[in-house]
């Protein structure tokens, strides 16, 4: 952002800016200034941003040929998969979308965690992240119902049920849910309804977390803060739209090829049999992505406690800017939490593995023990780190050539241990 | 202090490692490996094979279709590129053999008129209450999109056709109950159905059980997946030319960031720009000038 004001150069551009000021948002956004030392785990907020879009588009193809209603949905979704022209591409483009959608903002989110994206000042970016990760969930578990597979319906039937544990209420509000007394077709209708509303509000909330963003500006791998207008930053357009065009297309290629070559590898195969009352699913799963949360939910011994800690294993990450007392924000500069950190990462992937067996013998135990460990990483881990952990130092610039870190410390330490003349790790 | 996470943090993995192994090996259910023979829709160049298609559709005609429907294919589908291609002429005499439900005419009536190419395939019962009770409390599913309802696919439905064995001496069966052995739980409600020479096919292939179990499977591979080959063939385009692309983004992008070093080269030039221009208005060294 330059500090002078943007004045466009024709006479029509000048009229219009000042009345709109679009011409002025757009040369903010080309110039918006970067840190040069961005590596490629930055590169899948654009990602997101197509994910999004393409699920619009093709989700937007998808509701003209599809039928919200028990009798013909689970034909209709047929009837896009072989009448269809590119049905079946556009809907496979639709169902690999959403995992890929949630790869991508997995990955999003675990690089914030290791780079400490979401400390003072980005916190607002981060809740307003989790609030668009909420809904993206949300949206994913009602389009899953639509096709009105024996997943789908079993799937809802599960997670609707989740609200009767709530005291006294619990059991009008899921029938108020339901808008029935089960799972039928007044729900379909409204799932379908809700699953067209919720990506504009993602929409309108991924505008509002790049208008944030924009505030302080990236955090970058070192995690000190930048000298805007400086040579540590590059416009945005051309260097990132071009990198993060790069990534992009690497994206694009690994998620066209589930498309064409492995479509229905990442669901179900229940799913492809009619939604039926009567015959349960021996065992029902949600799609990959919630599977963590399905482990926790299924960990804890009573219904209300295990729906109280799912939702709290969710809602513990807006509390993470102030659960993290650090002041330092990369992991590459603290020694101690950089090894917890995929300690987190691997309990997260094994909750996933767990969502996915049967609550018994082995499982059961390791669930209970990955969702402590969870809840203690936030919870304890975190803040006892803040507190006690030693960390390295930090350069002062992004682009101090001693950025190598190791250099940096065994300087630090042999020169600390030729003057000191004793061990180094006694050496405060 | 950190030697001592390390260690910790090794006991940490160390534990999972030996909970989790015995817990993958010791509780799964029994895997049954499924059979596996050569399919020539499987891969990246995948297609069908017509014949095999065309025999499979016979012997769904003839064997299966007597219980299971088809609804979601119609007759027009069979001469369709991509699938069993019959010409426009057998699919059409196919389509005549059955007879549809059509109307009502002017009259108000319902009446039964032969089939049409754009008709869906006429299923054997008119609604799953009659099939199930036609079948002893069964329903034999409809086979649109069988092969993607079940786990391992194509080759469990391979399996299922050959896996009628024998139950073992303990195994109790009640009547109209069979033994399979790649059918979860072991029990079946379908007699075994097909055996050696069931069908005859009209281009002198073998008709092995094994063979017939190929192409009736191959058969319901297309039903689920009509366009697979189109897929196939429109992936590999888009890969390809996917590759190519990132090849030249990648170029375009090191080229544009090299610019980016220079920087300081261009404010450079902008001073000797200025120095340039003082000199020739002032007429003397810049260097000198305040």
């Amino acid at each position: 952002m330059s500090k002078e004001k943007y004045i466009p150069k024709s006479k029509i551009g000048q009229w219009f800016d000042s009345r709109l000021p679009l011409l002025t948002l757009s040369h903010h956004l080309q110039s918006y200034p970067t840190p040069k030392n961005l590596n490629y785990w930055w590169t899948f907020g654009g990602i997101l941003t197509f994910c999004l879009i393409t699920q619009i588009i093709t989700g937007l193809v998808l509701a003209m040929h599809y039928v919200a209603h028990v009798d013909h949905a689970f034909e209709s979704i047929e009837h896009i998969m072989r009448d269809v022209n590119y049905g079946w591409l556009i809907r496979y483009v639709h169902a690999n979308g959403a995992s890929m959608f949630f790869l991508a903002v997995y990955i999003h989110i675990f690089r914030s965690l290791f780079y400490g994206s979401y400390k003072s000042p980005r916190e607002v970016i981060w809740i307003i992240g989790l609030l668009i990760y909420i809904l993206m969930m949300a949206t994913a578990f009602m389009g899953y119902v639509l096709p009105w597979g024996q997943m789908s319906f079993w799937g809802a039937t599960v997670i609707t049920n989740l609200f009767t544990a709530i005291p006294l209420v619990g059991e009008s509000i899921t029938t108020w849910l339901w808008g029935g007394y089960s799972v039928d077709n007044p729900t379909l209708n409204r799932f379908y309804s809700l699953h067209y509303l919720l990506p504009f509000l993602i929409f309108g909330l991924v505008v509002l977390h790049i208008w944030a963003l924009h505030v302080p500006g990236n955090n970058n791998p070192v995690g000190i803060d930048v000298k805007k207008n400086s040579n540590e930053t590059m416009p945005f357009h051309p260097y990132m739209v071009m990198k993060d065009l790069f990534a992009l297309l690497i994206f694009i290629t690994i998620f066209l090829w589930f498309v064409f070559f492995a479509p229905n590898v990442l669901g179900h195969p229940d799913n492809y049999i009619e939604a039926n009352p009567l015959v349960t699913p021996s065992h029902i799963v949600p799609e990959w992505y919630l599977l963590p949360f399905y482990a926790i939910l299924r960990a804890i011994p009573s219904k209300l406690g295990g729906v109280i800690f799912m939702f709290a294993a969710i809602f513990i990450l807006m509390l993470l800017p102030w659960l993290d007392t650090s002041k330092v924000r990369s992991a590459i500069f603290r020694p101690i939490y950089k090894k917890f950190f995929w300690v987190l990462v691997f309990t997260v992937i094994l909750l996933g593995y767990l969502g996915a067996k049967p609550p018994e013998g082995i499982y059961l135990i390791l669930s209970r023990l990955a969702t402590f460990y969870y809840f203690a990483h936030f919870l304890i881990l975190l803040p006892l780190l803040g507190r006690y952990e030693k960390t390295d130092p930090l350069p002062m610039s992004i682009s101090d050539p001693v950025l190598d870190k190791v250099r940096v410390i065994d300087k630090v330490k042999k020169a600390a241990s030729e003057y000191e003349g004793e061990n180094v790790n006694s050496f405060k | 202090m950190l030697t001592h996470l390390n260690n910790f943090i090794k006991f940490f993995f160390i534990i999972i490692l030996i909970t989790a192994v015995p817990a993958k090996v010791f509780s799964d259910e029994k895997k049954i490996d499924l059979m596996e023979t050569n399919w020539s829709f499987k891969g990246i160049f995948g297609t069908f094979d017509r014949a095999s298609l065309q025999r499979g559709y016979q012997v769904y005609s003839e064997v299966c279709s007597g219980c299971h429907s088809i609804q979601h294919l119609s007759y027009r589908n069979l001469s369709e590129k991509g699938g069993p291609e019959f010409s426009i002429e057998e699919a059409k005499s196919i389509a005549a053999q059955f007879e549809v439900e059509d109307g009502p005419n002017n009259e108000g009536e319902m009446f039964l008129r032969p089939g049409r190419l754009s008709d869906q395939f006429v299923s054997p019962y008119p609604n799953v209450e009659a099939s199930t009770s036609a079948n002893g409390g069964a329903y034999p599913p409809d086979m649109s999109v069988l092969v993607k309802a079940r786990k391992g696919g194509a080759d469990y439905i391979y399996s299922l056709l050959l896996g009628y064995k024998e139950a073992p001496t303990a195994f109790e069966l009640d009547d109209g109950v069979y033994y399979n052995k790649y059918m979860p739980g072991n029990k079946i409600k379908m007699s075994e159905p097909i055996s050696d020479g069931i069908v005859e096919y009209l281009d002198g292939t073998q008709t092995t059980k094994e063979q017939i179990a190929k192409d009736v499977t191959t058969f319901l591979v297309w039903a689920s997946e009509p366009h697979l080959e189109s897929q196939h063939k429109m992936g590999f385009k888009a890969i390809i030319y996917l590759i190519i692309l990132i090849a030249l983004v990648y170029m375009s992008k090191q080229k544009v960031w090299s610019r980016f070093g220079s920087t300081a080269v261009e404010e450079e030039d902008t001073f000797d720009k200025v120095e340039r221009t003082v000199t020739e208005y002032e007429g003397e060294d810049p260097k000198t000038f305040k």
